[in-house]
């Protein structure tokens, strides 16, 4: 700032000011309005019902070298017979620009109700994995995954 | 992040001159990954770098250009023709009086031998090539050749590791020999050995070049990058290949 | 060109369950990043993948866009009888790619 400005405010600095000012409010509400929180996602997958904790095992690494491929596995305690079984298993995350991630369709002929992939994760985040049984009964398992970021990013020309 | 990169630039700054690393603490990138990765990288039907050498074979066994050949036409089995090449090359070539890399070489062939359309690098298909071609070296230690024609070339890239460049100020060696150890915000610095190119790299998401892994550092200190199939690239890959010599050729290899 | 990669035994038991292993390569591009001029770059991603096991389905799945490039699924299956193992992957645009495996059951 030149020394003549520096009695007031110079015009450009309340422009920025006000732009940054803006910048602030705005983002918040729109991503907000973006994306439903972890818990709307679950309820969108379940219907309302209720889902308790337990029977899922969520197996995903704590910490990430990069939130690109992020190697997960879903087991859930089940005979996997036709009276018995695993429909479903979706995944949720927290922070990305989209809560869903993926969902599984398994069945009887699945033989076993483990799934495995990779997935990407924009940031540090819960993640949460839900599983339909043939029951009607939804149960899940969630984790807590801190990702590293690159420190140099390369420019895509 | 700043912050650190900025404390990163003043260890590196403050650092004496780089010494070379000596061979028993020599260390592949594999070595600084976390077991998630690895275990992507040694599990064949989990390595996402394997689409990119499917890809390679089926490229290897179709006829292409006006020669109406393949590469297997001429080079048959790549299993057992292709054994060891990249674990070779950089190598001279008599016809330019001066080094090729494996990709050059490549594209040499595709176009003179199959009169065929030069690969571009970096194409989907240049790097299935050399992605398939890495992959039949697996296991074999990289031996760049003794041969005197290539010693001003491996001299300069020597030179260039050596060289401070970009606005960061940082030399190749500014880190890979002298901060190996450290890490750089949230990933190790590594020694840079060249031991699994083409590599799938998860910032990538896709299968890439040594060329682009140095074009990127280069982008990292702020530096102007060589054009791709630049001689520069030629050298450095000839000296980092010295640097790395005898280690084991990990194509296609898994990085963060 | 080989843009998938299957892994499943060729060989099982009946009754046996069997580790099945199905990659695409595929950018599953998300919608939200940029190319270098400031344009977004538009969304494109495998939506749906399903095995079939002699013709009948034994596994699918929906993505979206947080699935990684290059999508990786790992499931299971029990070895019924010998047929054909049948993949098939479905992006945004409907356009399909598809992949087998046979497996021989005894």
């Amino acid at each position: 700032m030149s020394v003549e400005q520096r009695g007031h405010i110079g015009r450009r600095d309340l422009i920025l000011a006000g732009g940054a000012g803006l910048l602030v409010l705005a983002l918040p509400s729109t991503r907000a309005l973006a994306r439903p929180s972890l818990q709307e996602a679950v309820n969108g997958f379940t219907g309302g019902t209720p889902v308790q904790p337990g029977k899922v095992k969520l197996d995903v690494p704590p910490l990430v070298e990069n939130g690109n491929a992020v190697g997960v596995t879903v087991a859930v305690e089940s005979p996997m017979t036709a009276s018995d079984h695993v429909r479903r298993i979706a995944l949720f995350n927290e922070k990305n620009p989209q809560a869903d991630v993926a969902v599984f369709s398994l069945g009887p002929r699945a033989a076993r109700a483990r799934i495995a992939t990779r997935i990407r994760l924009a940031t540090s985040q819960t993640l949460i994995a839900v599983a339909e049984l043939s029951d009607g009964s939804y149960w899940s398992s969630s984790a807590n995954v801190i990702v590293t970021l690159a420190a140099c990013i390369e420019d895509l020309s | 992040m700043k912050a650190r990169l900025a404390l990163m630039v003043l260890l590196c700054a403050g650092e004496a001159a780089a010494q070379e690393i000596p061979a028993a603490e020599r260390r592949s990138g594999t070595d600084f990954m976390s077991a998630q990765t690895r275990a992507v990288q040694e599990d064949d039907t989990a390595n996402p770098g394997m689409l990119w050498v499917l890809q390679g074979e089926t490229l290897w066994n179709e006829p292409a250009g006006a020669a109406g050949r393949s590469c297997a036409s001429c080079h048959g089995e790549a299993a057992t023709s292709m054994r060891g090449v990249a674990a070779r090359y950089p190598a001279f070539d008599a016809a330019s009086g001066a080094p090729i890399d494996l990709a050059g070489k490549i594209d040499q062939c595709r176009t003179e031998r199959q009169k065929a359309k030069s690969l571009p690098r970096e194409s989907e298909d240049a790097l299935g090539l050399a992605a398939y071609i890495g992959h039949q070296s697996r296991g074999m230690p990289i031996a760049s050749p003794d041969d005197a024609r290539l010693d001003a070339a491996r001299a300069e890239g020597k030179r260039l590791f050596e060289t401070r460049m970009g606005q960061l100020n940082l030399a190749c060696s500014s880190c890979h020999d002298a901060n190996w150890r450290g890490r750089l915000g949230g990933s190790a610095v590594t020694q840079a050995h060249p031991t699994g190119y083409p590599i799938y790299r998860l910032e990538w998401q896709a299968v890439g070049s040594l060329q682009r892994r140095m074009r990127g550092c280069m982008v990292g200190v702020r530096a102007e990058p060589f054009a791709y199939g630049a001689a520069e690239y030629i050298a450095l890959e000839l000296y980092l290949n010295s640097r790395a010599a005898e280690m084991p050729i990990e194509t296609p290899g898994v990085r963060p | 060109m080989s843009r998938t990669l299957v892994s499943a035994p060729k060989t099982a038991k009946a009754g046996e369950i069997v580790d099945i292993r199905a990659m695409i390569a595929h950018p599953m591009e998300t919608g939200y990043r940029m190319g270098p001029n400031g344009q977004a770059i538009p969304r494109k991603i495998i939506r749906h993948f399903a095995c079939d096991y002699d013709g009948e389905e034994v596994f699918s799945a929906e993505f979206h866009p947080a699935m990684s490039a290059n999508p990786f699924v790992a499931f299971s299956t029990v070895a019924t009888k010998s047929g054909m193992l049948t993949f098939r992957w479905t992006d945004d645009d409907g356009k399909i790619e598809t992949a087998s495996a046979e497996i021989a059951v005894s």
